[in-house]
């Protein structure tokens, strides 16, 4: 097993830091946070996505995987938990670097919301070149989120997605050591 | 039910909680009680916590006991409560209670069995009498005295009734993944496996009453302890990032087989039935308890009637959790103002209704 | 690992400096601790179910002479985790393993014994013969 690399140094306190990153900024969608500053995980996982992971999944949260983080499988499984590989619909994270088919992935149910998968997606950058304009809970009148990576079709796929509500899946975007998160319920627009 | 929130008291509450804290404490001329003393001298209760709290750690048991001031129920929910905060890392295989090492092993079906009837540190043969000498401190005990060890592992009392067929077996493993209470909520029909979950961590006293129900009628057996053991068992778990078995320490469990005779069904012919239980720590009240309304709770499995109380598995299993109890019961003490003043409305309608109807008859 | 599982940090320290000093090290996780479900079976062979949990801590050490060593310790000693990974990777170091095997593991596995032993001398002082008066029944 390829466990070389360690994990948090400080595992309680980075995990709450790395948790209120993801809280603000999916309460505060359009917001970018940091976080995984310092963490130097397996390659390809960015210092951000491999906080969340050590933040979120646990042996006890199945997750799906694309292939390319294969090399990664040891160091996730050994510091978040057994790894419990899942396929795309029962997994509760989906960790990617692009964009999986969203009606693929766990939706919920309006009984019990909260069943719906979290997708993981690394992408190149959180500064641009693409910029959407979001609107929803949790943003006043609307907000900027400028994305490097993600399908030229995004805005009518995550559509789809955003008409489910309360059901449909949440994205955390993950670049460097920096995070964002568009929640089921945010209205993405080409700017 | 409808809440209010209320404002205000957070003095009050304050004061309460330093109140508490020097009433825990009681007379500072009397020396502190250790957590190491309560886990080394009060063992039974150290048991009770960590059983019906379903997390095995001594020290977090005693801790729990003095800071519930000795509220065993109240202890155990400190446990429960305390877990929450911890990761699982991994289940652990199935325990072998065969390879225990054995403190107490006793049956009272056979007189003669391999291994033979080992006493233990056991109050059964004690007159119950107050000892005085216990209330002057410093009088050390005399050594329990040892003798030769014969037989390294003791038998379970099963595997000598099998033999005969005279006794079901146990139906061997699919290999599934038990259910966990701690993980999904309780739903109906219940497994065999979520009742032992439920059992094993269920309040002593309510099950002791159960099991004393079915022995007065309630549900009718005639059991008779098949075996009771106590002692050690090794933990092991198989952590991925090793990929193989390790032993990670032990576990004490009280551990009984309760043998029933069961009459028979078109399927099955007469033969002795069994209830089981599994208990951490020495706890052999609890133990046999949980056996009698396992076997009970089976009723309807081995087509029996289910009439009694503790064959009814919704009620059992509703009930026997002595937090969820807790809770419900004691939350009644918390602001219910609206409730009340609703129900106040309702009662003075009521009567000025009836008084209403009182004077149209005597008018009539 | 099921020797070091059961030494308590008081013996460790007792030992450890009447043996070769163990190598520097890193920590790659923990000490950890957590929880591990511990599982019966219905009726003592039967189909397995949830019987409570005990708390366990974890540790996994890289130490100086390149061996990866790993502990899972009943119970909440960081510190005791911390030693017993430290000495499962020094263990598997060759100029290491026999000095530490016979000054540390032996020894540990020795008094584990004695307190089996003696707690298995105890039961048997209390083992007892039951007979029926067979002459009173006649």
């Amino acid at each position: 097993m390829n466990i070389d690399l360690p994990g948090f140094s400080d595992p309680v306190h980075d995990a709450q830091a790395c948790f209120r990153a993801v809280l603000d900024a999916m309460s505060r969608p359009g917001t970018v946070r940091a976080a995984g500053a310092g963490l130097l995980p397996p390659a390809p996982l960015a210092p951000a996505t491999a906080a969340v992971l050590l933040t979120l999944v646990d042996g006890e949260t199945p997750l799906g995987m694309a292939p390319l983080f294969q090399p990664a499988a040891d160091w996730i499984s050994f510091h978040c938990g057994a790894l419990v590989p899942a396929d795309a619909g029962r997994a509760a994270f989906v960790l990617a670097t692009a964009l999986p088919d969203l009606s693929m992935a766990a939706q919920g149910s309006d009984d019990r919301p909260e069943d719906s998968a979290t997708i993981i997606l690394q992408v190149a950058s959180l500064a641009g070149p693409s910029r959407f304009r979001l609107a929803g809970p949790g943003i006043q009148s609307h907000a900027i989120l400028a994305v490097g990576g993600l399908p030229a079709d995004f805005v009518a796929r995550w559509a789809r997605n955003q008409r489910l509500f309360p059901r449909g899946v949440d994205l955390i975007l993950c670049a460097g050591d920096r995070l964002a998160a568009l929640p089921r319920g945010i209205r993405v627009s080409e700017v | 039910m409808a809440y209010v929130a209320v404002k205000g008291g957070e003095r009050a509450i304050d004061n309460a909680h330093a109140w508490l804290a020097e009433a825990r404490r009681g007379d500072p001329a009397v020396a502190e009680i250790g957590v190491d003393q309560i886990e080394a001298q009060l063992g039974r209760a150290i048991d009770r916590v960590m059983a019906e709290g379903s997390l095995h750690d001594r020290g977090l048991a005693a801790l729990a006991i003095k800071q519930a001031q000795g509220d065993l129920i109240e202890a155990a929910f400190l446990l429960r409560a305390y877990r929450t905060t911890l990761p699982r890392f991994a289940a652990s295989a199935p325990l072998d209670t065969e390879a225990m090492q054995v403190r107490r092993r006793i049956s009272a079906v056979f007189k003669d069995l391999p291994g033979g009837q080992v006493l233990g540190p056991t109050t059964d043969y004690t007159h119950r009498l107050l000892d005085f000498a216990l209330a002057a401190e410093g009088i050390a005990p005399p050594r329990a005295p040892r003798a030769d060890v014969t037989d390294e592992t003791i038998p379970s009392v099963n595997a000598i009734l099998a033999h005969e067929g005279l006794i079901e077996r146990d139906a061997g493993s699919s290999g599934e993944e038990p259910a966990d209470l701690t993980r999904e909520p309780l739903a109906f029909p219940a497994g065999r496996d979520v009742r032992l979950q439920a059992l094993a961590r269920g309040d002593e006293g309510f099950l002791l009453a159960l099991g004393y129900s079915t022995q007065r009628g309630w549900g009718g057996t005639h059991p008779f302890v098949g075996e009771l053991r106590v002692g050690e068992v090794g933990v092991e778990i198989v952590p991925p990032e090793l990929g193989f078995a390790i032993d990670i320490g032990d576990v004490s469990l009280t551990e009984c087989q309760m043998v029933n005779q069961f009459a028979g069904s078109r399927s099955v012919k007469p033969q002795f039935t069994r209830g089981y239980g599994l208990v951490f720590g020495h706890a052999e009240r609890k133990a046999m308890s949980m056996a009698l309304v396992d076997r009970a709770m089976r009723a309807a499995e081995l087509g029996e009637d289910a009439t009694a109380p503790a064959q009814n598995i919704e009620f059992v299993l509703y009930h026997c959790d002595n937090i969820e109890a807790t809770g419900f019961v004691e939350h009644l003490k918390l602001p219910h103002y609206v409730d009340f003043q609703s129900e106040l409305e309702t009662v003075r309608r009521m009567r000025a209704d009836a008084d209403a109807a009182a004077i149209r008859e005597a008018a009539e | 690992m099921a020797i070091l599982a059961r030494a308590k940090l008081a013996e460790l320290a007792e030992l450890l400096p009447g043996a070769p000093a163990l190598p520097d090290y890193t920590v790659l996780r923990g000490p950890q601790s957590g929880l591990v479900m511990l599982r019966g079976r219905a009726g003592g062979g039967g189909e397995a179910f949830n019987l409570g949990e005990m708390t366990v801590t974890r540790c996994t050490v890289r130490d100086a002479a390149g061996g990866v060593g790993h502990a899972y310790v009943a119970g909440r000693d960081g510190e005791q985790a911390a030693l017993a990974a430290r000495l499962d990777a020094a263990l598997q170091s060759p100029a290491l393993h026999d000095t530490l095997e016979a000054q540390v593991i032996a020894k540990l596995a020795e008094r584990q014994a004695a307190r089996r032993r003696a707690e298995a001398e105890r039961a048997a002082a209390t083992r007892v013969r039951f007979f029926t008066m067979a002459t009173m029944r006649s």
